[in-house]
């Protein structure tokens, strides 16, 4: 798929602008927004996972941000860009993308994990319109995603299919079951990113069950292979782009990030991988180090 | 500030699976061969008690339930005697393995599911298992167990250690009421009857049976006398007990935080089909999908509080004068 900007944005006064450097500013703002977001709807909900929802906040805001050939007024296209989020705990910073760019209300996706409201703890493709399958148990989502990815080949779509995976959830024998069916399949237009945080629920991943040499296993399972800092927004861009252009294979980025990225306290610390109840001054303090003044703060955790 | 520690949800003492953590520390000296498999939620299961106390007896598989389950039929078959961990949905996703490799080849192995039904709360329907006690009791030689309170689940825990053969047991996400004292016994494939009544009988296990003595004191100021039996084995089902229910109170509604379809209303209807039959209300969730929120809240919402079980019981009530 051609590379798309989603929107042309106004140059801030004292940058040089050029529309590549404008687009990435967009993005850092789109991701700080899925922070907050991600932050505030927690605290609302009084649990939920913190560290994994962060740490893909840049992925998610660069995808839908500039490559996903996908728009609110698109979500129903059956040649639409598929995006799969399956490591779905992550699924406060899908609804804060989402509300970013307008295919949910902003507002109402604070009521994540309430009674009564379709932001439930796991997406849910029956109760929100860019949720493309529900997810929450780790592999699945990647697999439904190779299935998009074949179905629409036989349909001589030129959709492409992004799944994303957590680095713990490689540990399902799905994931390599997955893997193998979409290299043997040739699915070129199959792009996989691993939110490589190195931190799964209860410990690191290499205390937990040893994921390494990762990328030498994508590319023994035959998938074109990129790694790079999945919180350089221009690297991401870059690296999508290229996997866009690549043929006959499906591509895989691995994208080193921080479990927790942008709040000082959660950055790596384990504690904060799992479910948590977030106090009132946790969300405060954290809001704050993500660059929210007192009546943003107000409003994000009191505001209806 | 934030530097602290963060509240971990749901890891109050009282519940079923940190009873359930603590038990098997404690139980783990008497039986040597006792191992603890792990696929990563051991802080959600409660046997990070035992990781702490016995690292070395303590397995971890990883985010990987498939493997952990056909290899606990393997430990079994070497002479280990082993407990596999993790929620509940994930059990679903390893039954073929725990269909083949621990209940067909007959292995001596336990599985210990945590966070099933609704009680799961706001994670939302994907981790909310409706369906574990149906699809496991449909396993030939699977023995399944849901215990009702923390004592319970601590005796349960020793009794399947004891016991030879596989079993699926259930504990619980959310404090528990406490509903025995120290004296409580617990023995497989027994129900107990905790609250004497002629008027109709109200069979529960789990989180349900708290809400079926609720449920009984509130039809109580009624002057309605409903008999709460606690079925905390759902196979093998005490039909002696069952059977001497139906014929003393003419009617019985059951009540599980499950699907009302092939869990312990099944076992119930199925058993009495058999030997007593009478009108049977059925209390669960009514064979869809639940969502998040809060348990209390969900299980007003479903169907499945107190609330429900007053309105089942006067409908079984009403059928049984009716007949
Ligand atoms: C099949 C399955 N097993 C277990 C879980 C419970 N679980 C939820 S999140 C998580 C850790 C995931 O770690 P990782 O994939 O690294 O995610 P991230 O670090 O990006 O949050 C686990 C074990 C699950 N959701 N699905
Ligand atoms: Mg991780």
């Amino acid at each position: 798929m051609a590379f798309t900007p989603k929107a042309v944005i106004a140059a801030p006064a004292q940058q040089k602008p050029t529309p590549a450097r404008d687009l990435e500013v967009e993005i850092e703002r789109a991701a700080r927004f899925v922070r907050r977001h991600t932050i505030a709807a927690i605290y609302r909900a009084g649990s939920g996972h913190p560290g994994g929802a962060l740490s893909c906040a840049d992925i998610l805001a660069a995808l839908f941000g500039a490559e996903l050939n996908l728009w609110p007024n698109t979500v129903a296209d059956p040649d639409r860009d598929r995006f799969v989020l399956s490591k779905g705990h992550a699924a406060p910073a899908l609804y804060a993308i989402g509300a970013h760019h307008g295919y949910c209300d902003a507002t109402a996706a604070l009521a994540l994990r309430k009674i009564g409201s379709p932001f439930h703890g796991h997406p849910h493709v029956r109760d929100l319109p860019f949720v493309e399958t529900s997810t929450g148990s780790l592999g699945q989502g990647f697999s439904v995603a190779l299935g998009m990815a074949m179905g629409l080949k036989l349909r001589n779509s030129c959709a492409r299919v992004y799944a994303l995976l957590g680095d713990g959830e490689l540990q399902e024998g799905e994931v390599w079951e997955a893997a193998m069916c979409a290299a043997h399949h040739k699915l070129d237009n199959f792009c996989a990113i691993i939110d490589y945080n190195k931190l799964q629920s209860d410990a690191r991943n290499d205390a937990i069950m040893r994921l390494e040499p990762l990328s030498a296993k994508w590319r023994a399972f035959d998938w074109a292979v990129a790694e790079i800092d999945g919180h350089d927004i221009a690297a991401l861009l870059r690296t999508f782009r290229r996997a866009g252009a690549t043929r006959e294979r499906p591509s895989v980025i691995i994208a080193n990030t921080i479990k927790g990225k942008g709040v000082a306290y959660m950055e790596n610390m384990p504690a904060w991988h799992g479910s948590v109840k977030l106090t009132r001054a946790q969300a405060e303090e954290a809001l704050e180090g993500l660059g929210a003044n007192r009546k943003e703060i107000r409003e994000y955790l009191d505001g209806v | 500030m934030g530097s602290e520690a963060p509240a971990l949800i749901g890891t109050s003492g009282d519940s079923l699976r940190e009873s359930f953590g603590k038990a098997l520390s404690e139980l783990a000296r008497e039986f040597p061969n006792l191992v603890v498999l792990d696929a990563d939620i051991a802080g959600g299961t409660g046997v990070h008690h035992f990781r702490k106390s016995h690292p070395e007896r303590f397995l971890q598989f990883g985010i990987a339930e498939q493997n952990m389950m056909a290899a606990a039929g393997g430990l079994a078959a070497v002479g280990m005697l082993p407990v596999v961990t993790t929620f509940a949905v994930f059990c679903l996703r390893a039954i073929e393995q725990a269909r083949l490799s621990l209940a067909y080849s007959r292995r001596n192995a336990k599985i210990v599911a945590s966070h099933p039904g609704l009680d799961v709360g706001p994670d939302g329907a994907s981790a909310q298992a409706l369906e574990d006690l149906a699809a496991f009791r449909a396993i030939p030689g699977m023995t399944v167990i849901s215990p009702a309170d923390p004592i319970e689940t601590a005796l349960a825990t020793r009794a399947i250690l004891e016991f030879d053969g596989p079993v699926y047991m259930r504990t619980g996400r959310s404090p528990a009421k406490r509903l025995f004292g120290a004296d409580h016994r617990f023995e497989i494939g027994k129900g107990q009857v905790l609250r004497q009544g002629t008027d109709v009988t109200v069979v529960a296990c789990g989180v349900e049976v708290a809400r079926a003595l609720e449920a009984a004191e509130q039809l109580a100021s009624q002057d309605v006398a409903v008999r709460v039996v606690n079925m905390p084995t759902i196979k093998p089902i005490d039909t002696v007990l069952l059977a001497r229910c139906a014929e003393e109170t003419g009617c019985v509604v059951t009540a599980e935080d499950h699907n009302i379809n092939g869990g312990l209303g099944g076992a119930v209807a199925e058993a009495l089909a058999a030997t007593r039959p009478c009108p049977i209300e059925f209390v669960g969730v009514r064979d869809v999908f639940g969502a998040s929120g809060e348990p209390e809240e969900l299980a007003v919402l479903f169907g499945i509080g107190s609330g429900g079980i007053v309105e089942a019981a006067k409908k079984a009530i009403a059928r049984k004068r009716a007949a």
